[in-house]
């Protein structure tokens, strides 16, 4: 009997449905003292540890910048490496606060997920990696090859949508991780890989002998990255989307990690507003006044992380393309901070 | 002296409070249980609300967009919904299934019966098959298979081609697809009938053996009736049967049907895996018979190879055919695995492709566990009735 009770008292408590406070994402993460960031894990360039196991990448900096704005500590941030299939779920259950993952923005991800996308890090587009000895030299040539792809991606449904309206035959086979789809191209199962293409330089550096494989010219889609959140909680898509709106803002003006005490200091009306001088935009968004200043210090501007990560500073030299400012040409555009 | 009883009235009322009691505590029971079921699945379905995820099926109807890469049926990435390639998913999984059960259970049989073989080199053979297959995680067989399959096969500038026509590469195995003709009804026709006819043999040869006690052979006059019949009408109504010819292209072969490596590298881990354990239950039903009954079979004249087939075997089956259920059941959800290489099956087509592209993963891994349910209750239900069937009962 005293069983039974318990388990009745058990089933109630059950349907009490506790309500996952998701308006509190800031106040979740301030409490808990660390933010939980859904990272690649093993893409060069954009999250990737390192031999030593520190997590470095664009993505891993921007979440990193996220944490300085937060805490004045790009340290205190926990890395959750996730693989296509599961990254959504991982986010819209609570069990990271931002995923930082190279996630192209679309319509239906905006809507049927529950999630939301704050602001595009980086404009992106799929393309194909094959090897050089088939003599390949653009995509249109690819009919009726073997292409490897991971699944659960828009690359997947992009490959078959630019096959199917150049009237191609396509034989795809579709592998859960990127680095296994990787393997079997190197294997010699498929005749091309394809990803997005800043991943392609990426990933045909881990290949044991990137001279073999060349990149076509053609890039087929729009895959506009950004970071996720989820979709209840403006606030904390106001912080994510202005730590990008910072960067890009500051690398716009001229301030970078090295500089930024001094511009502190300048009288410069815009940099003022940035770096806290003026105004209490940081405290709007529920962080201190000195959001960007902290970001700045210990991240840098838009242009440095890019350049690091992805850039002239790392093996990968991708060019700035379409993610230069729009003053130089690019796509990367920020609202004033006023 | 009256022969008094006061128990019985007593111990009846006793019974029936007894009874009540117990009924009382399973309806109670019962209530709790609905209820936790009611409140999980009222709160799933709040937080996917409150969180704007979409739910329902509607999705099932949506054009699902992604290509795969082996369909039974027709399928395509451009037209095809997501209830096509959960179909299609489906339809791989039993093939592989299919396939593995078949291939294990011969494979086990041989090497159970191999164990317990006199020959020295024979029983030691088997005796390390089974301790090695078994204590290695079929993962990581799997890829083994799978990169030794690979590795092996040339690529396909340098495809092997095989008499009849076939080509084999490291994209797959390519056959000639078999165009049927006009008289493919006729040697069809012929071909059935000879299975009849062979039925009609084998009854007609049952009855005189149990007649006279004289055994009639059969085995050479089935194989004449199969295959003369067809040849028969072929020959009198012209070949029903053209092939394809295979065309080596850029790159691939087109103009055949296809078997992956990957389908080839399960089929083959699953089979050899399971065989494994099936030897063991093989090995256990064999050895559980009675060592009386060989000794009287020895008596009668009988060859161990007769011993074995007709006395021992059936009186082995009824304690083989449980546990052999259970090793069908675990190669069917083992198949799933087929989402480390790439194999399109139930679970990485609908349980990861459509999972991902549409979000909705309470709906999808739902429909994925419970059609894996109902595989494995329709398979052990089968089994249960052939258990039943070999069950020998004791008048």
């Amino acid at each position: 009997m005293k069983c039974l009770a318990t388990a009745i008292a058990f089933a109630g408590l059950l349907l009490v449905t506790t309500q996952a406070s998701s308006a509190q994402t800031l106040a979740a993460v301030k409490e808990r003292g660390q933010l939980i960031c859904g990272a690649n894990g093993t893409l060069a360039g954009f999250g990737i540890p390192d031999p030593q196991g520190n997590w470095t990448g664009f993505d891993v900096d921007f979440c990193r910048a996220i944490a300085a704005a937060i805490f004045n500590d790009p340290g205190k941030v926990k890395f959750v490496p996730l693989t296509a299939k599961d990254r959504f779920t991982a986010l819209q259950s609570g069990e990271v606060d931002v995923l930082s993952r190279n996630t192209t923005w679309t319509l239906s991800r905006d809507t049927s997920l529950g999630l939301d996308f704050p602001a595009v890090t980086f404009y992106d587009g799929q393309g194909f990696m094959v090897h050089k000895a088939l003599k390949v030299n653009s995509a249109l040539e690819l009919d009726d090859a073997t292409i490897c792809v991971q699944q659960g991606t828009t690359t997947e449904l992009n490959l078959a949508d630019y096959f199917r309206s150049h009237r191609m035959s396509l034989k795809s086979v579709t592998f859960a991780t990127g680095d296994e789809a990787l393997k079997a191209y190197e294997s010699g199962r498929c005749d091309s890989y394809t990803t997005d293409a800043s991943g392609l330089y990426g990933e045909r550096l881990q290949l044991a002998d990137p001279g073999q494989s060349i990149v076509l010219p053609e890039i087929i889609s729009k895959e506009p990255l950004s970071p996720v959140v989820r979709q209840d909680d403006n606030q904390w898509t106001d912080i994510v989307r202005w730590t990008h709106f910072a960067m890009v803002d500051a690398e716009e003006l001229g301030v970078n990690k090295g500089n930024v005490d001094e511009k502190r200091k300048s009288d410069d009306p815009e940099a003022k507003r940035l770096l806290g001088g003026e105004g209490q935009y940081g405290e709007a968004l529920g962080l201190s006044n000195e959001w960007a200043y902290r970001i700045l210090k210990h991240v840098g501007n838009y242009g440095e992380s890019f350049e690091r990560n992805l850039g002239q500073g790392s093996p990968l030299k991708i060019a700035r393309g379409l993610n230069a400012l729009w003053t130089k040409g690019g796509l990367q555009y920020a609202p004033p901070i006023r | 002296m009256p022969i008094e009883s006061p128990t019985p009235p007593q111990k009846h009322v006793r019974h029936r409070g007894l009874r009540f009691g117990l009924l009382a505590v399973q309806t109670v029971l019962f209530v709790v249980i609905c209820v936790l079921i009611y409140g999980v699945a009222l709160n799933v379905a709040q937080n996917l609300l409150r969180a704007h995820i979409a739910s329902g099926f509607g999705f099932w109807n949506n054009t699902a967009g992604f290509d795969i890469s082996q369909t039974l049926i027709v399928y395509s990435a451009s037209t095809s919904t997501f209830g096509r390639a959960f179909w299609v998913g489906l339809l791989n999984t039993l093939l592989v299934a299919g396939l593995g059960i078949v291939f294990a259970t011969v494979i086990g049989f041989l090497i159970g019966l191999g164990r317990l073989s006199r020959n020295w080199l024979v029983a030691r053979l088997s005796t390390g098959y089974v301790e090695v297959i078994r204590n290695v995680p079929l993962l990581l067989q799997l890829l083994f298979w799978y990169n030794a399959v690979l590795k092996t096969l040339p690529d396909l500038r340098g495809s092997l081609r095989l008499p009849g026509g076939a080509i084999l590469n490291n994209r797959g195995l390519f056959l000639p697809r078999p165009e049927f003709g006009t008289p493919f009804a006729a040697a069809l026709i012929a071909f059935l009938a000879a299975v009849a006819a062979t039925i009609v043999l084998r009854l007609w040869a049952r009855q005189r053996f149990e007649l006279t006690g004289k055994p009639v052979h059969v085995a050479s006059p089935t194989l004449c009736l199969l295959i003369g019949f067809p040849l028969i009408a072929v020959a009198v109504t012209g070949v029903p049967l053209r092939f394809s010819e295979l065309h080596l292209s850029r790159f691939n072969v087109s103009g055949g049907v296809d078997i992956l490596p990957e389908f080839a590298a399960l089929v083959l881990a699953l089979s050899i895996y399971t065989a494994a354990f099936i030897a063991e239950v093989v090995r256990a039903g064999v050895l559980a018979v009675e060592r009386g009954q060989v000794e009287a079979a020895q008596s009668l004249g009988l060859r161990p190879s007769a011993t074995l087939r007709l006395v021992v075997v059936p009186q082995a089956m009824q304690v083989i055919v449980p546990p052999l259920t259970s090793q069908y059941l675990n190669l069917l959800k083992n198949s799933s695995l087929a989402v480390a290489i790439g194999y399109p099956d139930l679970v990485q087509v609908f349980a990861g492709s459509v999972l991902n592209i549409t979000g909705q993963a309470v709906e999808v891994i739902a429909v994925t566990m419970a059609v894996y349910l109902a595989i494995s209750l329709f398979t052990s239900l089968l089994m249960n009735l052939y258990a039943r069937s070999v069950m020998i009962v004791d008048h």
